[in-house]
């Protein structure tokens, strides 16, 4: 039951990442590749505040999505400037500055070491200790997120978002003001990454660098073209598929090492496969071009 | 009256120059036809006027308000200007409905944040796009559609702003004789209406049909301007057009 518990939040969180991240791929067209670096500035915020200053983790969580927030409207003001391929590479970028950043401020990051003996979140006092419980918490968190996101994507904004996808200069002869738009939802997918940050390092209790690299970005993004892109649900779908992925290779029996080496290939594999034969994901409503 | 005053407007590409010292007044609530071959400047004009491009100098003067330099394509809205493209720009991943919904819709950040569109806007959109027989096509998406459905749906999608000045980059191309005769009728209504429509065309006999007023451009410049019987009966236009 703990191994299916364990499986159930690790799917909570890369659910947030892959709805947070859909918003800006998906639905804006911005093909960002720094989603792990505002997944790590909440996961870094939550574990010094949280092992250092011994605060609270909900406020932790707030201060990670805050600085996720500053350091996502600086970085998307930069990206306004790049457009397509360039755009990508400059976000990419930034999760190597980012990424850097968590390795060398070591007296504050602890380096590449990384920061051991995270706590898990108190509430009202009282410490969430077992998995189930930690369950609840990411679920409700993954709800409410879910939730505003289908708020943001069925509104006038969502609708805005999709045509700045297919032409913003045509939409800007209409009166908007799309930099606006994509600062907006840039800032709010950066928060959103954060908070499954701030899950991540107090359930996991450990974190380092590593985990925040552009491969991490990579992988995110694999979720979202797999499940598809412009499509919550084809997000839940991606995380849930590549989330299981090294648990049916666990099943086949692979050694350890061999299992990573042939995840990776899959993972490869599926984003060929694909993008050859079915550009819009499983459930996907965009066709990136 | 005249709603548009442009004095000595310039634009050049890498050298290029695209629109040179150009001055021209165009009048208020009639139809003015920009005609000229190719390469003279009246897309650029178009795109200048609906803040796509930005102006190198000159002024331009729209309803008495001196317009910026560097006026953005956002700002279109403020002077009351709308257009479309002679390469037809629709957002195709999206429905036709929706292509029409989001010129109606609000253009704040943090009002259209809260707002999802409503009975109002759903009743002005079936409106719009009964005009052109769309609504039947309206949850299909825009890529969809063939190339005079998605000419008519660019127009449409003008149609939706409640402009006082309306660019039309070569309307007609491609389109076929039904399909002529419902854009003609959309463009005399909004002369009934007290619209100003500026059209870039190549079609000179509807010119001839739809025109108040034609305005000849050659190399970036001016090269006549007047009745369309008089403009294009002009020698120095018939050797533009046809070579001397």
């Amino acid at each position: 039951m703990e191994y299916f518990i364990h499986i159930g939040i690790v799917f909570f969180i890369y659910a947030i990442l892959a709805v947070s991240l859909n918003l800006v791929v998906g639905y804006t067209g911005l093909l960002s590749l720094a989603h792990a670096a505002f997944f790590g500035i909440g996961a870094y915020a939550t574990a010094i505040l949280l092992t250092k200053y011994n605060i609270n983790f909900f406020v932790s969580a707030g201060v990670g999505m805050g600085l996720a927030g500053m350091a996502s409207l600086f970085i998307g003001i930069v990206l306004s400037k790049f457009k397509d391929d360039y755009y990508a590479l400059a976000s990419l970028g930034f999760n190597v500055i980012v990424c850097s950043f968590f390795i060398n401020l070591d007296s504050i990051t602890g380096g590449v070491i990384g920061i051991p003996g995270i706590k898990k979140p108190s509430f009202f006092g009282l410490e969430i200790h077992s998995n189930f419980a930690y369950l609840i918490l990411a679920l409700v968190f993954f709800v409410i997120i879910f939730l505003v996101s289908r708020f943001i994507v069925q509104s006038s904004f969502g609708r805005a978002l999709r045509a700045i996808r297919d032409d913003e200069n045509a939409l800007a002869v209409f009166g908007y003001k799309v930099l606006n738009f994509k600062l907006v939802i840039f800032v709010i997918s950066a928060m959103m990454a954060a908070i499954a940050g701030s899950l991540f390092a107090s359930y996991i209790t450990y974190i380092d660098p590593s985990i925040f690299t552009i491969t991490e970005s990579v992988f995110i993004l694999t979720i979202i073209i797999l499940g598809g892109l412009s499509s919550l649900r084809g997000s839940l779908l991606g995380a849930l598929f590549l989330i299981l992925l090294p648990e049916y290779l666990r099943i086949l029996g692979l050694p350890n090492d061999t299992a990573a080496q042939v995840r990776q290939i899959i993972y490869g594999l599926a984003l060929i496969f694909l993008m050859l034969y079915r550009p819009k994901g499983l459930v996907g409503e965009y066709e990136m071009k | 009256m005249n709603i548009l005053k442009l004095k000595k407007i310039r634009k050049h590409f890498n050298g290029v120059l695209a629109l040179d010292n150009l001055s021209l007044d165009i009048k208020a609530e009639g139809i003015t036809g920009i005609v000229g071959p190719n390469g003279s400047g009246k897309t650029t004009l178009i795109n200048i006027l609906s803040g796509c491009e930005s102006l190198d100098g000159g002024t331009i003067i729209i309803d008495d308000s001196l317009r910026s330099k560097k006026m953005r394509a956002y700002e279109n809205s403020i002077f009351g200007i709308t257009r479309t493209f002679q390469e037809i720009r629709l957002f195709e991943q999206m429905t036709v409905l929706d292509n029409v919904l989001v010129v109606l819709t609000e253009k704040n950040v943090l009002g259209a944040i809260f707002e999802k569109h409503g009975e109002y806007h759903l009743m002005k959109a079936e409106e719009l796009l009964k005009v052109v027989n769309l609504w039947e096509k309206r949850n299909e998406l825009a890529i969809n559609l063939s190339y005079g459905q998605r000419k008519l749906l660019e127009i449409t999608r003008a149609l939706s702003t409640d402009a006082k000045i309306y660019l039309f980059d070569e309307p007609f191309a491609g389109l076929f004789p039904e399909m002529i005769k419902t854009v003609m009728k959309i463009i005399k209504k909004l002369k009934e209406e007290g619209k100003t429509v500026i059209l870039v065309e190549h079609n000179m006999l509807l010119m001839r049909e739809l025109c108040d007023e034609i305005v000849v451009m050659d190399n970036g410049k001016l090269l006549s301007k007047g009745k369309p019987e008089e403009v294009l009966n002009k020698k120095k236009v018939l050797d533009v057009y046809l070579g001397k």
